[in-house]
C-alpha cells in the first residue's frame, strides 16, 4: 500500500466511512462522521501510522484530505 | 494495580511527583519521569529500574515550552509507543500579596501550573486516543477550591486546573479517557518552607486532623485514580486534605 492509499485508508477507518468517499474535496465537518471528536483519532491514527508528532498548528490546519496530504508531506511522507 | 501500564509524572524529581513515581513504581508501572533539570532523575529512574523491576526513565522538559513538549512526546513514542497515565503535577509556588506580584512571575506561575497542563495533555490524550483508555490526574490544590490570602497568583493556577480537567473530561470521556483532579491540603514538601513560623501555625491548626499531609498520602490517592478501580469515576476534583478548612 503506498503512502496516499495509507492516507486514505486511515482517513476511511478514523471517519467511519467507506473509502470510496475519502475524496480531495472531503472537508472537515462536512459530513457528520468527521466532527471534532473524529478529528482527534484521525490525529492519532495519522501520527501511529506515519510515526509522525503532529504540531497543533498543523492539527487546526488539517480543514480537508487534500491539506492533510500536503500537510504530510511536512513531515517527510511523500505521496 | 498497574503491572505493565506506562506512567508519565510531570515534576518527577521532589515531593508530590517523587513519591507518585515511587508508589506507581512499586504497583508494577513503567515510569516516565520529568523534570526541567536535566539529570536530575537520572539516579531515580535507575534505582526504580533495579527495585521494582520496571521500566524507569527520565525525560528532561519544561511543561511549560510547548515545543519541548512536543519533543519529549516524540521521545516518550520511542520509549513506550503508548501512554496509560498522566498525572500532571509540575508546579510553581508563589507567596506574593496582590500588589507585590510582578507580571512575570504571573507568566511563570500559570505558564507552568496551568498553561503546562495543557500543552501536556494534548499530546498524552493523543496517545491515549489511539488506545480508546488512559487516566489522567492533575494537581490542583485546596487553595485552588477555596483561595487564600496571599496566593492570587496561585489559587488561580489551580482553579484554572480544576476548570481544565472537568472540561477535558468532558471531551475526553468518549475516547474512554478519564481526567480527574487532586486538590492536595498542607503537604509536607519543600514547597511549604518557605513560609513564615505563624503562617506555617495557622496553617496546620487548620487541620482537623491534626497532621501534615504527606506526599505519599497523596501518592496513594493518585495511585487509586490511575488505577482500574476508578473506571467510572471522571471530572472530580478530589481533596486530600486532612479535613483542613481554610
Amino acid at each position: 500500500m503506498d503512502n496516499g492509499e495509507k492516507l486514505r485508508h486511515v482517513f476511511a477507518e478514523a471517519l467511519g466511512i467507506e473509502k470510496d468517499r475519502v475524496l480531495d474535496t472531503l472537508e472537515y465537518n462536512s459530513i457528520p462522521e468527521w466532527d471534532s471528536v473524529a478529528h482527534m483519532s484521525l490525529v492519532a491514527a495519522l501520527d501511529e501510522t506515519f510515526d509522525t508528532m503532529l504540531d497543533t498548528d498543523d492539527v487546526i490546519d488539517m480543514s480537508s484530505f487534500a491539506r492533510a496530504r500536503e500537510i504530510m508531506k511536512k513531515y517527510g511522507v511523500e505521496f | 494495580m498497574l503491572t505493565g501500564k506506562y506512567a508519565l509524572v510531570t515534576g518527577a524529581n521532589r515531593g508530590i511527583g517523587k513519591a507518585v513515581v515511587e508508589t506507581f513504581a512499586r504497583h508494577g508501572a513503567n515510569i516516565i519521569a520529568n523534570s526541567r533539570t536535566v539529570r536530575s532523575l537520572d539516579e531515580t529512574c535507575a534505582r526504580l529500574s533495579s527495585e521494582y523491576k520496571v521500566g524507569a526513565h527520565p525525560v528532561y522538559f519544561d511543561v511549560s515550552d510547548p515545543q519541548q513538549v512536543k519533543q519529549a512526546f516524540q521521545e516518550i513514542v520511542k520509549i513506550s509507543r503508548r501512554l496509560d497515565v498522566l498525572v500532571n503535577n509540575a508546579g510553581v509556588l508563589d507567596n506574593n500579596l496582590l500588589g507585590m506580584i510582578k507580571p512575570e512571575l504571573v507568566q511563570e506561575v500559570f505558564g507552568v501550573n496551568a498553561f503546562g497542563t495543557i500543552y501536556v495533555m494534548q499530546y498524552a490524550a493523543r496517545l491515549m486516543i489511539k488506545m480508546q483508555r488512559g487516566s489522567i490526574i492533575n494537581l490542583s490544590s485546596i487553595v485552588g477550591l477555596f483561595g487564600n490570602a496571599g496566593q492570587v497568583t496561585y489559587s488561580g493556577s489551580k482553579a484554572a486546573v480544576i476548570g481544565i480537567t472537568r472540561s477535558a473530561a468532558k471531551e475526553l470521556a468518549s475516547y474512554n479517557i478519564r481526567v480527574n483532579a487532586i486538590a492536595p491540603g498542607f503537604i509536607d514538601t519543600d514547597m511549604i518552607k518557605s513560609l513564615a513560623p505563624e503562617k506555617y501555625a495557622e496553617r496546620f491548626d487548620s487541620i482537623k486532623m491534626n497532621r501534615l499531609g504527606t506526599p505519599g498520602d497523596v501518592a496513594n490517592c493518585a495511585l487509586f485514580l490511575a488505577s482500574d478501580l476508578s473506571e467510572y469515576v471522571t471530572g472530580q476534583v478530589i481533596g486530600v486534605d486532612g479535613g483542613m478548612v481554610i
